[in-house]
């Protein structure tokens, strides 16, 4: 058991942090579009620095990082504030469906831009009447004339009004079982028969979208990994969640942590007995997500397979997540529930977190049936 | 970064597994527990074995070994319930070890590495240690208080035995008297230790607890299906799971940090004895309610299980004790 890094690991994390000093883009500009902006111009500086693609084998134009480089990369990202890149989708789920199902075409056509951040993909896999149950997803995909026509509703579409591509499944046959009908497509977004809406949350954001296609056009040569396979490569990018995730949502947690203690501190509530508790609390819960994290890393390298720990990390974030904000807005009191507070902000978001993404319900299935191996109730 | 035992500490680990696996069936615990005693056998084998003085350093008869390797047999030792003085006697070498003079060191820490002539901590308040586990067989006793730290023989100290919930160990409780030398090093990092040695076994006592209700949600059927089918059990189980690894990873980090990182040591010793205080508790609790009537039942093994828990909680600070601890420790390293 060795908790520190090795050599070659921390030279690889300071440089990384000094590289991150030296570029770092600044704060956020307000406004939907310059922010967006900022973004994609960060993922280019990443891009030109060989850090776009981190996991991607190297002939794909990635770094063929291990493990620990990921969860490495998703600390400091986090340590050091810096934005997500524009396309975070493309790269964490998109690209590594391509690289794994897709024809050498579609890699040559689609990988580099996914990168670059010249083109942004969204993802049309959740629907008003398929949340958690996804393959019973109603969106219908016909064949006509050597191509495909799409028509349904997707929601929960983060980045489509900005995006080049949809990762979409589409029931391509209804009449088999829900799993075997289903197809994956890459979808131009910039067509007529494409309708983006924007989705007000209860922050009264719209950072979702839904999004409605009428006979949307789809070539043959867009789809991944064949016709009706779709649910497997869907799974695929479903899984594709980065190994450091849990190790990154960990420092990103931290950094609120400690945003939390200076607030608690500066209103005097860490001298306040319930308070002080509940702020140690959640300290050790903060940390016990990095630990857990930094275990499953283990056991995967180890082993080649997550153990039990590896399937926790996205529970236990959305819990520790909700609880360092309520525990804000708890030491702001009547302050804490003004509109435009970041607190309030946060507060409100953080309910997000055990439903995106897969519910923490969902989760705790996987984890009784798959991991205690208790009987499924269907 | 590795987050893992290596090859000898798994081998420790496989062995003290299958020893106790096969010394303490759930009958012989019932034997034992319901005797209020111990079995001096398979001390006697055990300390053959090395594990008294796993952590104690050579030259005092020890195995020259580290904290995790101590928390290893802990976290076993939990799992099995094992009716022994080991936790006690433990955490009295890792006090002496940080904090004795060189006297008191060869004095005591042979003794205790050898597992002949034991030790045991007790935390005093209001001037007495009221939970002192072992106290009547040791004959080395630390009391610990705010005020400062004693060495006492224990024939000089008043020793009064008390029945606790928990009889797969004996407890006693101690008037701190006047008697005894101080004990003047640093106790904290012998403390730390003793914690996060308790933390381990809540660890292996929630493992265990866990295991039991998966089992039985897996056997137990009612409407026509095994419990384990149904959420509300099932995600009882799950939430199970999720606290023993916490206290798991807090426990092995502490421990990792006791040998690697002493800086670090307090802090995360508090963090895992809060954590595993709970968790231990908890996950019992859960059990149980997985169980149903037959949980409630004495002749069932699970309230052997809990009522540790609840002792192992109190033991070396309690979850309180350690949170507040950690809200004044990590605001210092910030």
């Amino acid at each position: 058991m060795d908790l520190t890094l090795s050599p070659s690991e921390r030279e690889f994390r300071d440089e990384l942090r000094a590289w991150l000093e030296r570029n770092h883009p600044g704060a956020e500009p307000a406004g939907e579009d310059a922010a967006f902006d900022h973004r994609r111009r960060w993922q280019r500086q990443l891009y030109d620095a060989g850090y776009a693609g981190f996991s991607w084998p190297a002939e794909y134009g990635g770094r063929g990082a291990t493990l620990v480089e990921q969860a490495l990369f998703g600390e400091e990202m986090a340590r050091a504030r810096a934005p997500a890149p524009a396309n975070v989708l493309g790269l964490v789920m998109g690209g590594p469906v391509v690289i794994t199902h897709g024809t050498d075409e579609q890699k040559e056509r689609w990988l580099k831009p996914i990168l670059t951040g010249d083109e942004i993909w969204c993802q049309g896999f959740s629907e008003p009447e398929s949340g958690s149950d996804l393959a019973s997803l109603k969106t219908r995909a016909v064949r006509s004339n050597g191509e495909w026509l799409v028509t349904g509703q997707k929601v929960w579409t983060t980045f489509a009004q900005k995006a080049k591509y949809c990762m979409l499944v589409a029931r391509t046959d209804p009449d088999v079982p829900k799993h075997q009908g289903l197809t994956y497509f890459i979808m131009d977004m910039e067509q007529e028969a494409v309708q983006v809406r924007p989705l007000h949350q209860i922050t009264g954001e719209p950072e979702f979208n839904e999004l409605f296609m009428e006979e949307a056009r789809v070539p043959d040569g867009n789809v991944v990994g064949g016709v009706g396979n779709g649910w497997g490569v869907a799974i695929t990018t479903l899984m594709n969640e980065r190994a450091g995730l849990g190790a990154s949502a960990a420092a990103t947690c931290r950094i609120t942590l400690d945003e939390l203690r200076a607030l608690a501190h500066e209103r005097g509530a860490d001298q306040d007995p319930v308070l002080r508790q509940r702020l140690a609390q959640v300290t050790i819960e903060v940390e016990l997500l990095r630990l857990n994290s930094w275990r499953g890393l283990t056991q995967i390298m180890k082993k080649g397979v997550p153990g039990p720990e590896g399937s926790l990390p996205k529970w236990q974030w959305a819990e520790v997540n909700q609880t360092l904000t309520e525990l804000a807005v708890d030491v702001l009191g009547e302050e804490g529930v003004y509109w435009g507070s970041p607190w309030t902000y946060r507060l409100l978001r953080s309910r997000a977190n055990s439903i995106e993404g897969g519910t923490t319900e969902i989760l705790k299935n996987i984890v009784a049936e798959r991991v205690l191996g208790l009987p499924r109730l269907r | 970064m590795n987050f893992d035992f290596s090859d000898d500490q798994h081998a420790i680990k496989r062995t003290a597994k299958e020893l106790l696996a096969s010394r303490f069936d759930a009958g012989r615990i019932r034997e034992l527990a319901e005797a209020a005693r111990y079995d001096d056998d398979v001390w006697t084998e055990v300390a053959q074995l090395g594990w008294p003085g796993i952590f104690v350093d050579e030259a005092y008869g020890g195995q020259g070994l580290g904290t995790v390797e101590l928390i290893i047999l802990m976290e076993e030792l939990g799992h099995a319930l094992a009716p022994l003085p080991f936790l006690s006697n433990a955490a009295a070498g890792l006090v002496l070890a940080a904090a004795g003079s060189d006297g008191q060191r060869e004095r005591w820490l042979p003794g205790i590495a050898s597992g002949e002539a034991r030790g045991t901590v007790g935390l005093v308040r209001d001037g007495e240690a009221r939970l002192v586990p072992d106290a009547d067989s040791a004959e080395v006793i630390l009391l610990l208080g705010h005020e400062g730290a004693t060495v006492v023989e224990a024939a000089a100290a008043e020793v009064e035995p008390v029945a606790t919930m928990d009889t797969t160990r004996r407890y006693a409780r101690i008037r701190a008297g006047t008697g005894g030398e101080p004990l003047e090093g640093d106790r904290i990092a012998g403390l730390s230790r003793a914690a996060v040695a308790v933390a381990a076994e809540l660890t292996g006592i929630a493992q265990r607890a866990m295991e039991m209700a998966v089992e039985y949600a897996r056997d137990r059927k009612q409407f026509d299906r095994p419990i384990g089918a149904y959420q509300a059990v099932s995600h009882r189980c799950a939430q199970m799971l999720l606290e023993t690894e916490g206290a798991r990873s807090a426990t092995y980090y502490a421990a990792w940090a006791g040998d690697a990182e002493p800086e670090t040591l307090p802090l995360a010793a508090c963090m895992a004895k809060a954590y595993a205080s709970d968790a231990g508790w908890r996950v019992c609790t859960s059990s149980l309610q997985v169980h149903g009537g037959i949980g409630f039942t004495w002749e069932h093994d699970l309230h052997f299980l809990l009522k540790r828990a609840k002792v192992d909680a109190l033991l070396y600070g309690t979850a309180s004790e350690h949170r507040d601890n950690v809200a004044e420790l990590s605001a210092s390293v910030g």
